[in-house]
């Protein structure tokens, strides 16, 4: 691992109060009371403008979101930054926040998406489902140990990093962009 | 097939429209001529809300409401909190509660409409409307105009930090509480924000003047684009002036006469219905006096800047005026004007800011007033998209038993609807859905800034499909982004 260890900014996005989509946001919420060295945790309801000129101040950026498909617990992808995007809404996109940063700010921050499963989205409620849980749970703990005993980058260079094992899935989560998930 | 339709129509439909917000959908009416005979922007709006607010304490509901949208929580924050104030008898703020809300509500409009133009509209503008998808975003606006693209952020951001300081944090928010605010504003906080005030005026500025020189030098093919004559609402103060936090409601028809004027937000119900419609699940408000036919009108920037009498900010007022002599002074029916009134309460919103920054009761210390408890309260504030409206209803245990939300997006239902209707007729040709008509479908959406945020948005949900079916219902053709 390098001597300066890489500042890492946690992203953790959408909406509590639709039921599992509050997984990013439980997240950030989680990683923030473990007051991790070098980790900043915001969280929002979606990525929007600023989120690349906070990215572009940090080594590493982790969008974590809510998946409605892919694996369990959670997918650990790496995310290009977008030279171009097909479509336009007021959220961005993980891809555009870099591309923005990268263009905007002259930054070479790397990006990961850390998608949690979840399983409920179309309620009004504020809580989790139990599996949802169990599945933040597991994700919290990937990033404390990647960051208390390695580096995202390393883990990104050699698929994986000091005190990273595979989880009891023996599920490898650094998987090129665009692959299919388990 | 949908089994309202006559055999012999041909329905185009555009599913969903993410490129304006999460979950829409635009269907096209052919009839045998291949003519346009009916347009439908479906939004898909779950209005399950209200309902989950029923049974929560009073006290809880101006943090809730904020998970009704990604984009302007904190109008939904002000919103309840207005309604709450009067339930508990508080609406008479302190002056240090008042500017704070104020000043909140203030970085709420600078940063939704920096966020709108530089990320949404500015793509439209510089690169025009036919121009392809994979340039006309932000993305190539960042690569083609880069200074321009940085303001956006930066101006964003801006507007982002004064709701932090103001509310408590930059999403769920606390500031606002029945009958005030649980904090001041602080020396240092002021201090930060007076150091960025004059790029931020600056920029406001100029954005107007992009949108302006935009809109006058393309007159010629703005001027009907997805346009048509509509009545206004909006709230005005007690002197006619432009009041985005507070005020009563004026309505007025399309050449700018009255249709009422100076109504309290708590009657709002006696001027105001919606109807429903069984093919969307958006209610369609209209004025009561002209019935659903006739009472449908327009919110949001351009209603606004048309039904005040005058802006009290100066630089503000100036480009109204220049705003409002292109239609000799009459109400501007341009959809596309939508973008230029947009920028200039952007520059009115900064310069609002400036003058509560310079405001010493924002380091008061009295912060919450009560009163004669009610239980009943409407809340209305101007949200960057319009007019937003909370009503509730509480018992004797403070418990939510009637919520009726009336968002910006739904009271321009109609108006959306008829500017895809007008922008079908205008560019459809054939039974194909061209690149072109999607762009222009969109950009008249677009205009109206509709919110839709929230529908969950979870990874990877954006895709735009576009599809064609014939009057048996088989699918003919069919587009994704």
């Amino acid at each position: 691992m390098n001597e300066r260890r890489e500042t890492v900014l946690l992203l953790g996005y959408g909406n509590p109060g639709r039921l599992d989509d509050g997984l990013g946001a439980a997240l950030a919420a989680q990683v923030e009371l473990l007051a991790l060295p070098g980790v900043t945790v915001q969280a929002d309801y979606q990525l929007c403008l600023e989120d690349a000129e906070a990215a572009a101040r940090h080594d590493v950026v982790i969008f974590a979101d809510a998946t409605t498909s892919g694996a369990d617990p959670f997918s650990f992808l790496r995310v290009d930054a977008a030279s171009s995007l097909g479509f336009s809404t007021h959220a961005l996109q993980p891809e555009a926040v870099l591309g923005l940063a990268q263009q905007l700010f002259g930054a070479r921050t790397d990006g990961y998406t850390l998608g949690i499963r979840g399983y409920a989205f179309n309620e009004y409620e504020e809580s989790l489902t139990d599996q949802a849980r169990a599945n933040l749970a597991a994700a919290v703990a990937f990033i404390r140990r990647v960051c208390e005993h390695g580096s995202f980058r390393e883990l990104a260079a050699n698929g994986s990093a000091p005190g990273v094992g595979d989880p009891p899935e023996q599920q490898s989560y650094l998987r090129p962009r665009g692959e299919v998930e388990p | 097939m949908d089994p309202a339709l006559p055999a012999s129509k041909t329905k185009i439909v555009i599913d969903p429209v993410t490129r304006v917000e999460g979950h829409g959908k635009v269907t096209i009416l052919l009839d045998e001529a291949k003519q346009v005979v009916q347009t439908r922007l479906h939004i898909v709006e779950f209005r399950g809300f209200e309902r989950f607010i029923q049974g929560r304490p009073l006290w809880e509901v101006p943090v809730l409401v904020q998970r009704l949208c990604g984009i302007c929580p904190v109008s939904h924050h002000l919103a309840a909190a207005k309604a709450m104030d009067r339930i508990v008898g508080g609406e008479n703020l302190t002056p240090t509660a008042s500017k704070m809300r104020r000043l909140m509500h203030y970085g709420q409009i600078f940063q939704s409409h920096a966020l709108h133009f530089f990320h949404l509209c500015s793509p439209d503008l510089l690169f025009g409307f036919d121009a392809d998808v994979r340039i006309r975003n932000v993305i190539g606006v960042a690569a083609r105009y880069p200074e321009l693209a940085v303001q956006g952020v930066m101006m964003r951001k801006f507007g982002q930090e004064i709701i932090k300081a103001t509310a408590g944090k930059k999403i769920h928010g606390t500031g606002a509480i029945p009958g005030g605010v649980n904090k001041n504003l602080s020396i240092q906080e002021r201090d930060g924000f007076l150091g960025d005030l004059d790029q931020m005026v600056t920029w406001a500025r100029g954005a107007v003047g992009i949108a302006r020189d935009y809109t006058v030098s393309n007159l010629q093919t703005l001027a009907p684009f997805g346009s048509f004559e509509s009545s206004h609402m909006s709230l005005v103060r007690n002197d006619g002036a432009m009041d985005l936090y507070d005020g009563n409601l004026r309505a007025i028809d399309a050449l700018g006469n009255k249709i009422f004027d100076q109504i309290p937000c708590q009657a709002y119900i006696d001027y105001l219905a919606e109807e429903v419609r069984p093919w969307s699940y958006m209610k369609f408000p209209f004025i009561k006096s002209l019935g659903p036919e006739r009472g449908w009108y327009r919110v949001g920037p351009l209603a606004r800047i048309n039904t005040a009498d005058f802006i009290d900010t100066p630089e503000a007022e100036a480009a109204r005026r220049e705003f409002m002599a292109l239609s000799d002074g009459k109400p501007n029916n341009l959809t596309m004007a939508y973008h230029w009134a947009r920028m200039i309460e952007g520059l009115h919103a900064i310069e609002k800011i400036r003058d509560l920054l310079h405001d010493p009761d924002l380091q008061g210390t009295d912060l919450v007033v009560k009163g004669e408890r009610r239980e009943e309260g409407v809340g209305i504030v101007e949200a960057p998209r319009g007019t937003l409206i909370h009503h509730y209803r509480v018992d004797e245990q403070d418990q939510v038993v009637m919520a009726n939300l009336i968002v910006s997006t739904t009271h321009n239902n109609e108006p959306m609807n008829r500017a895809v209707q007008k922008v079908a007729k205008d560019y459809l040709s054939g039974v194909e859905i061209t690149e072109g008509l999607l762009n222009r479908v969109e950009v008249a959406i677009r205009a109206y800034d509709p919110c839709l945020s929230c529908a969950t948005h979870a990874l990877g949900q954006m895709p735009l499909t576009v599809e064609l079916l014939d009057h048996t219902g088989q699918v003919l053709d069919t587009k994704s982004t």
